[in-house]
């Protein structure tokens, strides 16, 4: 099923003469990115944002005055793996669908660099249409997404013409039927005329899935793609994007500010807080331990009917000596801290979180720590956790 | 990142969404079933018949002097003779064709630098907004009527070509600036919607945006500022040869205005010269309008007024039901 290959066609089912055509044509597009032929190594990422920064400018009423500017994400670092899930979760505000609109180019970066394949990608026409045929996006709201004068047909016509996978109607018909058989809309005869208005949310969004799909790109990116469909339809979707994920070999960003689909959808989960990664790792790790203090904050805020009577009797212990409540450790802590994010026009210097952080230390006000790792692929930006020499050097300087 | 849509989504008029059998069907009940839109749409199309058919209704030459004189109406001639003894009737049926012809070419011609203009520079934003805004607001800020006269006069003076199609550009170059205003904010609010960014993202160029996810969205919005510009461009046509601007030789409903004004027709009372043309043209607007006020209704429902069903409506519908 071409597992390694992700510049070769995808097969849609049952259309074997049609997409030998189709092969061709994507093989000549895509030669732009990829070296012909060569086994790509699951641990070369696809797709690497490096020191990510996003800064939008504020029209500012005061006439002098330092330009101001909602710094959005700071230094943000990310690779996504072919086959491979990878979950941000923070709360609203955090970043999370910036970096996603930055990977998407959807947004131009301030700061930093994205690379596909290893190679930095163009601001021109061509590079950016071939960019685009590889990494597409997911939107959060099916009911906005959609044109609501156009019908499924146009939708998933489009996407088929601009990248040469169709060359006339007839050909145009047999791969949009095949796709919305792919998203279980079936029959796809009936939903092929359909327009927005007359289709259910989750079925919106399984032709925003198809309209992606028709692209047949490496890498999606989904922002929050089951946030504002029903809980009961939400597995459904999620499955399906599970079994694309499979059969397409792709990468997937999976952004929510749900755990648990974070759990359920993703190897690998990355936190962010206020515009920048706080701590990243495989799944159950993070969840299971989460390091950082904010990670340790926001897993407890999702409702856990088993842990609720031994949450409250460790809130409640009070640590005469310091003043402070006391933690078990700081490993599985129920941390204290609650508290708003942080304004993104004036973010608190060094660590973001240290306004809230039930640990703050001087150092954190002024430095941002670097990245350490806990092993096993578990990392997090916390000077709880950087070695000593680290710590000392960045408050001496 | 979540943008609310303030804007009411379901503003985009009922009649054109759906497949082309739909989009044909749904008008021509939304034209049956308000009485507004019935009413307008019957009127205009009154006029263009009469102008199409023109050779049809009258054996007389609009510019041939028939008789000596201004006569009242009579069976030979329904609406009398003007003061050089041409048939009124046949120079309303006549003028008819040039009237709507001009006003067409500018509403046309004016709709389409609104769209262009309006949509361009808010899609694009930057400097080609701050460019193209100044230009909208330079011509939306020259007074209208003197300009026009001005030009108009121009044109006449210069002697060069007495075509009424130079009235239509008058009218064009004055006309279109309002209305590229408001397709520019209406653009401003669609550019923002998730819809355009996912066709950015899945690769389509900026013009394929603009003419295929932004414009049928505003379509309604289009049509009505169509019908307006139309009512305008008939009353500034009107007006303008009723001054003398236009082409006094070639009939118009203006035209005819001119002669009976010059002929001092008021005073003497020969009201045959002016009352036909004054009744047409004011029947025409009054249609456009009136068209107007109907689309208004279909795209917003709130507008909608409750019109109590027709008895024989109903009991043909419990008969239906029943007899399942």
């Amino acid at each position: 099923m071409n597992s390694n290959n992700p510049e070769i066609a995808r097969e849609v089912p049952g259309n074997t003469a049609v997409t030998d055509v189709s092969n061709r044509t994507i093989a000549n597009f895509s030669q732009t990115f990829a070296p012909a032929g060569e086994e790509k190594l699951s641990k070369e990422p696809i797709l690497e944002a490096v020191n990510l920064k996003k800064d939008f400018p504020l029209r500012s009423i005061k006439l002098f005055g330092p330009a101001q500017a909602v710094h959005a994400v700071e230094d943000t670092s990310l690779a996504l793996y072919p086959g491979k899930a990878t979950a941000l979760v923070g709360e609203s505000g955090s970043g999370k669908t910036t970096v996603a609109r930055l990977l998407g180019r959807l947004h131009e970066p301030t700061g930093g660099e994205i690379r596909f394949h290893g190679e930095p990608v163009g601001n021109n026409h061509q590079s950016l249409r071939a960019y685009r045929r590889h990494v597409q996006y997911i939107f959060q709201d099916p009911f906005s997404s959609l044109n609501p004068a156009h019908g499924v047909r146009y939708h998933l016509a489009r996407s088929l013409r601009l990248y040469g996978y169709a060359h006339n109607a007839h050909e145009e018909r047999e791969q949009i039927l095949a796709l919305l058989e792919r998203v279980n809309l079936t029959p796809a005869d009936h939903f092929i005329d359909k327009f927005p208005h007359q289709l259910s949310g989750g079925q919106r969004q399984r032709i925003a899935i198809a309209r992606v799909l028709a692209v047949r790109p490496s890498v999606i990116l989904a922002d929050e793609p089951v946030s504002m469909l029903d809980v009961s339809i939400r597995l459904d979707v999620l499955n399906l994007l599970l079994r694309l994920k499979e059969e397409d070999d792709l990468a997937f960003l999976f952004i929510t500010h749900d755990i648990a689909s974070a759990r359920y959808f993703a190897e690998e989960t990355l936190v962010m807080y206020a515009g920048q990664m706080v701590e990243g790792g495989p799944t159950e790790e993070v969840i299971q331990h989460p390091r950082h203090p904010y990670s340790q904050l926001l897993l407890s805020a999702a409702p856990d009917p088993d842990t609720m009577g031994h949450k409250k009797a460790t809130n409640d212990a009070f640590d005469k000596r310091t003043g402070t409540k006391a933690q078990a450790n700081m490993g599985d802590a129920t941390p204290s801290g609650r508290g708003e994010p942080p304004s993104l026009i004036n973010p608190p210097g060094g660590c973001r979180f240290h306004p809230r952080c039930p640990h703050a230390m001087p150092v954190c006000r002024q430095y941002r720590p670097e990245r350490t790792n806990l092993g096993n692929g578990h990392w997090t930006h916390c000077f709880l956790y950087s070695k000593r020499e680290e710590v000392s050097r960045a408050s001496s300087t | 990142m979540q943008v609310t849509n303030i804007t009411n989504q379901k503003t985009a008029s009922i009649t054109f969404l759906g497949s082309k059998k739909d989009r044909v069907s749904s008008i021509f009940r939304a034209i049956t079933s308000n009485p507004k839109i019935a009413f307008g749409v019957s009127v205009v199309t009154f006029f263009v018949l009469i102008a199409i058919a023109a050779p049809l209704l009258t054996p007389y030459d609009p510019n041939a002097s028939i008789v000596k004189g201004s006569l009242p109406p009579s069976w030979a001639h329904i609406f009398g003779t003007t003061g050089l003894g041409q048939d009124i009737f046949a120079q309303i049926v006549y003028g008819a064709r040039v009237t709507l012809m001009v006003a067409f070419v500018a509403a046309i011609g004016s709709t389409i630098l609104q769209v262009v203009m309006g949509l361009s520079s808010a899609y694009y934003g930057g400097m080609v907004d701050e460019v193209l805004s100044l230009i909208i607001n330079v011509f939306l800020v020259l007074p209208g009527l003197p300009l026009t006269i001005v030009l108009a006069s121009l044109a006449s003076a210069s002697g060069a070509n007495k075509n009424e199609f130079v009235i239509a550009l008058v009218l064009l170059f004055t006309s279109w600036s309002y209305g590229a205003r408001v397709l520019r904010a209406q653009t401003l609010s669609l550019k923002e919607r998730e819809f355009v960014a996912a066709a950015r993202a899945t690769g389509e160029s900026s013009l394929l945006i603009i003419s295929s996810e932004i414009l049928p969205n505003e379509v309604s919005l289009i049509a009505s500022t169509f019908v307006g510009t139309f009512v305008y461009a008939v009353g500034a046509e009107v007006a303008l040869e009723f001054l003398g601007l236009g082409d006094t030789s070639r009939p118009s409903w203006g035209v005819i205005l001119y002669w009976a004004q010059n002929n001092a027709a008021l005073i003497v009372g020969k009201w045959w010269q002016f009352v036909p043309a004054g009744i047409c043209i004011a029947l025409l607007c009054a249609g456009l309008t009136f068209i107007n006020f109907g689309m208004d209704e279909l795209s917003n429902p709130r507008l909608r007024v409750e019109r109590p069903l027709r008895r024989h409506l109903i009991s043909r519908k419990s008969k239906a039901v029943a007899s399942r």
